[in-house]
């Protein structure tokens, strides 16, 4: 299925229509929580690094470790868990409900590829958007780290972001945008996978979208472990 | 190999499927030419819906062979499987509307994807699109739920939307998966004249897997009278022709018989019996 998910890119008929209506339904959808957990995680590191960095008299290095931890750990593996948690689960229900009800049958007997039709569109969005999402969430993140520089470890926003802006090396920025690029094809497609391959009615459907988060979150772990070794300098 | 008869639409060669250790279909053979008819009985698990879904090639046979029209699709690619498809009508058992179109959209879907497929022409123009829609929908008495969605339609309404996009390409075979299961006496009367009258309309040949002896008592003995506008018992005295309607009874896979509604009411099998009732 992944193998034509690809090759479809390439072929005709493009469902274009599809591919926004994704792109609406995962970015746009996923944004506030995006947006949320980002400043969150930002502001829970700024504190908890804040008090490991006092100890030694680093506080001013705060911005450092907080952009780094972001931009190159946290802020595209906690999107991509998100993410998958909901819009994993929503494409598995979705496709899954579909196989019950007979409308997958339906569009491939009325000259439909159901893969052309709902997971090439599912994935080009996720792949699109994905790398978006991570981007604005380690920005929020940054700035949620900025509040408790300034308002607890006494440091001014120019010495934070140019702390913070300095740290960053192109390495940190492709593992970035690396990481969630293959997290958003491991997302849409175990997604699409198991909702396409949902049996046994209802029931199919809780269990394909139990099925959908639990994997993909796991793959999320599993394939930031392989990256993180090849940019560790 | 047996010779293909060229009026033959459809015909099942020793056809077996078996899903894991359970056999869905054993060593299935018949054959059917246009314009008949063939009503399918058997219990729940019978492998009814599966002798429907290998006639389109949505499920693939691990052994025999499927003849549709003529062409061997046993092993034809996904793809090479659209343009014979489109030849073919298909009521689903779950109806198979897809619930974010409405109802003219759904109507309309087979006409946008198959039409060209099946005709090599270019696409139909919008307004000869909304026409046929709205002459298939009127003609299931339901021209007037153009913009709304399948689920805003009772279950009768929804099976006679799927057969509306069963027919609306005027295909020359037609399989109903369970038209009448779960609906009323008054509803499931109401879609078995609607498909009779589509069948002898424009004499198409149709499957009609069904619980009901009623509704193959009905297939097999009345017919659509287009001057009268009615369902009428068939005599070919009057003029409506014969109907030519066959009967198949499946059990755990297995074509138990195959033979016309005299043969079904003789039969002393008595699983056969058991889809006799009066």
């Amino acid at each position: 299925m992944a193998a034509r998910a690809f090759r479809n890119i390439f072929r005709t008929p493009h469902y274009a229509d599809d591919i926004f209506i994704q792109m609406d339904v995962i970015g746009v959808g996923s944004l506030p929580i995006v947006i949320l957990i980002g400043f969150f995680s930002g502001i829970i590191m700024g504190l908890q690094m804040g008090r490991a960095l006092t100890t030694y008299g680093a506080q001013g290095q705060i911005g450092m470790i907080v952009s780094i931890s972001l931009v190159r750990e946290f802020g595209p593996v906690l999107t991509a868990l998100l993410v998958a948690g909901r819009n994993a689960s929503g494409i598995a229900s979705e496709l899954g409900s579909m196989k019950v009800t007979e409308q997958i049958d339906a569009m491939r007997a009325l000259g439909t590829d159901p893969i052309q039709k709902l997971v090439t569109p599912r994935l080009i969005a996720m792949m699109f958007v994905l790398p978006l999402l991570t981007v604005i969430a380690d920005f929020i993140g940054l700035f949620g780290g900025a509040l408790i520089a300034y308002g607890l470890l006494n440091m001014t926003w120019a010495e934070y972001w140019s702390t913070a802006w300095r740290a960053l090396i192109y390495q940190d920025l492709a593992q970035g945008l690396i990481k969630p690029f293959l997290f958003a094809i491991i997302i849409s497609l175990v997604g699409c996978l198991y909702g396409m391959r949902t049996t046994g009615g209802t029931q199919g459907v809780g269990l394909a979208t139990t099925k959908a988060v639990v994997i993909s979150s796991i793959w999320i772990f599993v394939i930031t472990s392989f990256i993180d070794p090849l940019f560790f300098t | 190999m047996a010779d293909i008869a060229t009026s033959e639409v459809l015909h099942f060669e020793d056809v077996s499927l078996r899903f894991d250790q359970t056999p869905a279909l054993d060593h299935v053979s018949f054959a059917m030419s246009a314009g008949e008819t063939r009503v399918v009985f058997g219990a729940a698990g019978s492998g009814k819906t599966m002798i429907l879904k290998t006639a389109l090639g949505l499920q693939k046979v691990d052994s025999g062979r499927v003849i549709l029209f003529g062409e061997d699709v046993t092993n034809f690619k996904e793809s090479a499987l659209y343009p014979i498809r489109s030849k073919v009508g298909v009521l689903f058992q779950e109806g198979g509307l897809f619930d974010s179109l409405t109802i003219a959209e759904n109507v309309a879907y087979p006409l946008l994807n198959q039409q060209a497929r099946r005709n090599g022409d270019g696409p139909l123009s919008e307004a000869d699109v909304d026409n046929r829609v709205l002459q298939t929908l009127n003609f299931v008495e339901l021209g007037s739920t153009l913009e709304k969605f399948p689920s805003e339609l009772s279950g009768g309404m929804r099976r006679r939307v799927g057969i509306a996009r069963a027919v609306v390409t005027e295909p020359p075979l037609v399989l109903y998966d369970s038209p009448t299961a779960g609906l009323d006496p008054i509803t499931a009367n109401l879609i078995i004249h609607l498909i009779i009258k589509e069948r002898d309309s424009r004499n198409t040949a149709a499957i009609l897997v069904t619980h009901r002896y009623q509704d193959g008592h009905l297939m097999a003995n009345f017919r659509y009278n287009p001057d009268s506008g009615q369902i009428e018992p068939a005599r070919e005295a009057q003029g409506l022709g014969s109907v030519k309607t066959k009967f198949l009874v499946m059990n755990e896979g297995r074509l138990v018989f195959d033979g016309s509604e005299a043969e079904l009411r003789a039969s002393q099998d008595a699983y056969v019996r058991k889809f006799v009732k009066y």
